[in-house]
């Protein structure tokens, strides 16, 4: 395999950002020093690098709705992103209930080669809530996080048996935090907007309910337990405290969420239709500040793609989802700016909670080769995308910070031009 | 006025040039023949994707009263059910010559989304619980013809707030004319959070009747899921329906209003609904006045331009 030298960089090591140059050989780090040199050298000049991006929550469409988006264009689009794994959700047709849909998931990622493609597994059969699904067959297939992602185990028996089931081997609960009953018939954020729109909303205590609940059984059973998408102030502080009373929990923050309130959603555009729902502005700073100490661990997309034809119509009729893996990264430089905190909420925690142990890693000699060099300063603006659908809410808006280069594996898959 | 999407759009000038112009309207109304050539050659096309009767026919004598074409459809029978699009639905319409575009929706926002699409002049005829500012725009025009201004007159708006566009559009309508605008509703009927709106609110109708100098009614929306936040519409009937008593506590002046279509026996008792205090089928005739004004307005700035090729 080919050698290269990152040259001019700023990089990320465990001592804390260092200027050195990055020999990468045989998709390895070869080599961490001053003034190196190499038959193919990649100007890293006024950019970080650090490990490459690890999405704990992504929507590759394939098998079964492959006019949404594949796992080929998600690959391209996260590898453009800045990533070099991905979570694959299991809310696929048919969804990863089963070991062997599971499987074909991680080899379709490895025929493609960009990124590293992990899949989360299904916690219920058919995703329907009522019985577990293979769970062993999943785990021998490598899933380590579980979720019905898109719908919420609303049956506490069930949610109990296989947090029980779970928590021996170390596997991870990941909850979709809705309760149907409350949320039912919403399109936005239950308050002044929806309100003045006449439009039914989804109040946060749709998630806090759920995640309240879970916290107990996660006390019951010691499973670790991770919510998606946190959305309120509310969940934010149902994590801190269980996180300080010794509880096994993480979360994750959208960059939509972090970077919207409901006020976005007053055109009716369906490119900012989501669950949840984007929330006040006090939400979305409690957000900030939780993702910024670290309560909120991982920034991850919840790149959900929808075709055209499926977002060009009015909003109550459209599709949840927006996407995001190519616009995450500079998103989340908006809203911190210490590359040390990016890399740690975007790549290493996401790698540690996804059980992926050659993502995630602090660039040291030796280590896998899964990098990605990101220029804080670069402007750019979304217009068309690698991502087979474009329901982005941030299309035709100025962005700060991109990838550079993303290498997997010691290879360059990404490069800006 | 490049289109009317929502009450929002117009500022206390605009509403009373408006109602002016109805009221203009209203006298062609009563002439032997009651059309003026003010649009001719001009197509309203009237794209209903909601069950209407009444606000439908509205439109269409209005376009008629200004010797305009309509081509109108509802959503039952139509491409519609075959799967079409909104979008290809209104593009269809704007090239078989349609200049301005009525739209009634079950979604808030879709006249919106048409008049982006067709960049054709658009009306909002009501989408969801959004808007519906001609029914706005005509609730005003009857109570001008019936107490000459708005200003100090007090309104209660009686009902199903949560789930009524006419309520929302209403509430901006009245307010910028002066009035004061109390809500009353049990709480699920009400919208959750009322943070900027320019009103009061209460649940008790008869605290508030001697006070009154309007009562406007709404229907419980059953198909809008209003009668399943209720225990039960009987309840509400006898809470806050409008019967003779509770109008006799109302001062002499003190009209009655809804928007149609009532449902006698539940927010209104027929004695009431038949009272000459009632302005119901005044509010008929001033829909198809304003309505008159605002295709007017929108259809005077297309004469003279080319037909879509």
């Amino acid at each position: 395999m080919a050698e290269l030298v990152i040259r001019g960089g700023t990089v990320l090591t465990a001592r804390g950002p260092e200027r050195l140059d990055v020999r990468v050989a045989e998709g390895r780090i070869a080599e961490l020093g001053p003034a190196l040199s190499g038959p193919r050298e990649l100007d890293a000049g006024g950019c970080w690098v650090g490990p490459g991006l690890v999405d704990l929550h992504c929507h590759t469409r394939e098998p079964g709705q492959e006019w949404k988006e594949d796992l080929q264009t998600a690959c391209l689009a996260a590898a453009a992103g800045g990533y070099t794994a991905i979570l694959a959700m299991p809310n696929t047709d048919p969804p990863v209930d089963r070991g062997v849909v599971a499987r074909q998931v991680v080899q379709r990622g490895e025929q493609i080669g960009l990124v590293e493609v992990a899949a989360a597994g299904a916690l219920t059969a058919g995703r329907l809530g009522e019985r577990l699904s293979h769970l062993d067959e999943l785990w021998e297939a490598g899933v380590r996080v579980f979720t019905d992602d898109g719908d919420t185990v609303t049956d506490s028996g069930v949610l109990r048996r296989a947090m029980e089931y779970l928590a021996v081997r170390g596997g991870v609960v990941a909850q979709h935090a809705e309760d149907p009953a409350l949320s039912a018939g919403g399109h936005l954020h239950e308050g002044s907007v929806s309100s003045r729109l006449g439009v039914a909303g989804i109040p946060r205590e749709a998630e806090e309910v759920v995640v309240g609940r879970d916290l107990h059984l996660v006390r019951l059973t010691g499973c670790r337990y991770h919510v998606q998408h946190v959305s309120s102030r509310g969940t934010v502080e149902l994590v801190e405290a269980a996180r300080h009373s010794g509880l096994p929990v993480t979360a994750e923050v959208t960059p939509h969420h972090l970077a919207f309130d409901e006020t976005a959603v007053e055109d009716l555009n369906p490119d900012f239709k989501m669950y949840p729902p984007l929330r006040t502005a006090e939400d979305r700073t409690a957000l900030r500040e939780a993702l910024d100490r670290g309560t909120i661990d991982v920034v991850a997309t919840d790149h959900a793609p929808h075709a055209r034809q499926e977002k060009e119509v009015p909003f109550e009729e459209a599709p949840r989802g927006v996407i995001g893996l190519e616009t995450a990264l500079s998103v989340t430089l908006g809203v911190i700016r210490d590359p040390k905190l990016v890399f740690d909420r975007m790549a290493v925690r996401p790698a540690r909670i996804a059980g992926m142990p050659s993502q995630g890693r602090v660039p040291e000699v030796g280590s896998p080769a899964n990098l990605v060099v990101v220029d804080p300063d670069r402007r750019w603006t979304p217009a068309t995308f690698r991502s087979k659908s474009g329901n982005s809410p941030w299309k035709g808006v100025e962005l700060v910070g991109r990838a550079r280069f993303t290498l997997y594996r010691g290879r360059v898959t990404w490069e800006d031009s | 006025m490049r289109n009317l999407l929502s009450i929002r759009d117009l500022d206390r000038v605009r509403i009373e040039e408006l109602c002016s112009l109805a009221d203009e309207f209203l006298a062609v109304m009563r002439r032997p023949i009651p059309q003026v050539p003010a649009l001719r050659g001009i197509t309203v096309a009237t794209m209903f994707f909601e069950p209407s009767t009444r606000t439908r026919l509205s439109f269409e004598r209005a376009a008629r009263g200004l010797s305009a074409d309509v081509m109108g459809f509802q959503a039952a029978g139509s491409s519609v059910a075959k799967g079409e699009s909104l979008k290809d639905t209104a593009l269809t319409l704007r090239a078989m010559g349609a200049n301005i575009m009525v739209v009634r929706h079950g979604s808030a926002g879709a006249p919106k989304r048409v008049a982006e699409w067709t960049g054709c002049p658009t009306v909002n005829a009501g989408d969801g619980a959004n808007q519906h500012p001609t029914q706005a725009l005509a609730d005003t025009f009857a109570l001008l013809r019936r107490f000459g201004r708005l200003d100090g007159i007090r309104i209660a708006i009686v009902g199903d707030v949560r789930h009524s566009r006419v309520a929302r559009s209403d509430v901006e309508a009245f307010t910028r004319m002066g009035a004061s605008v109390t809500l009353v509703a049990p709480p699920p009927l009400l919208p959750p959070d009322l943070t900027g709106w320019p009103v009061a609110v209460s649940d008790q109708l008869d605290d508030l009747l001697e006070e009154l100098d309007v009562v406007y009614l709404l229907r419980v929306q059953t198909e809008r899921g209003g009668a399943t936040v209720l225990p039960s519409v009987e309840e509400y009937a006898r809470r806050f329906g409008l019967d003779a008593h509770r109008l006799g506590r109302m001062p002499d002046h003190a009209v009655v209003m809804h928007p149609g279509p009532m449902n006698r026996g539940v927010e209104i008792t027929p004695d009431v609904a038949d009272h000459p205090r009632c302005l119901v089928l005044d509010q008929v005739e001033a829909g198809v006045a304003v309505r008159m004004a605002v295709l007017f307005r929108l259809g005077a700035g297309l004469k003279g331009e080319a037909p879509h090729g």
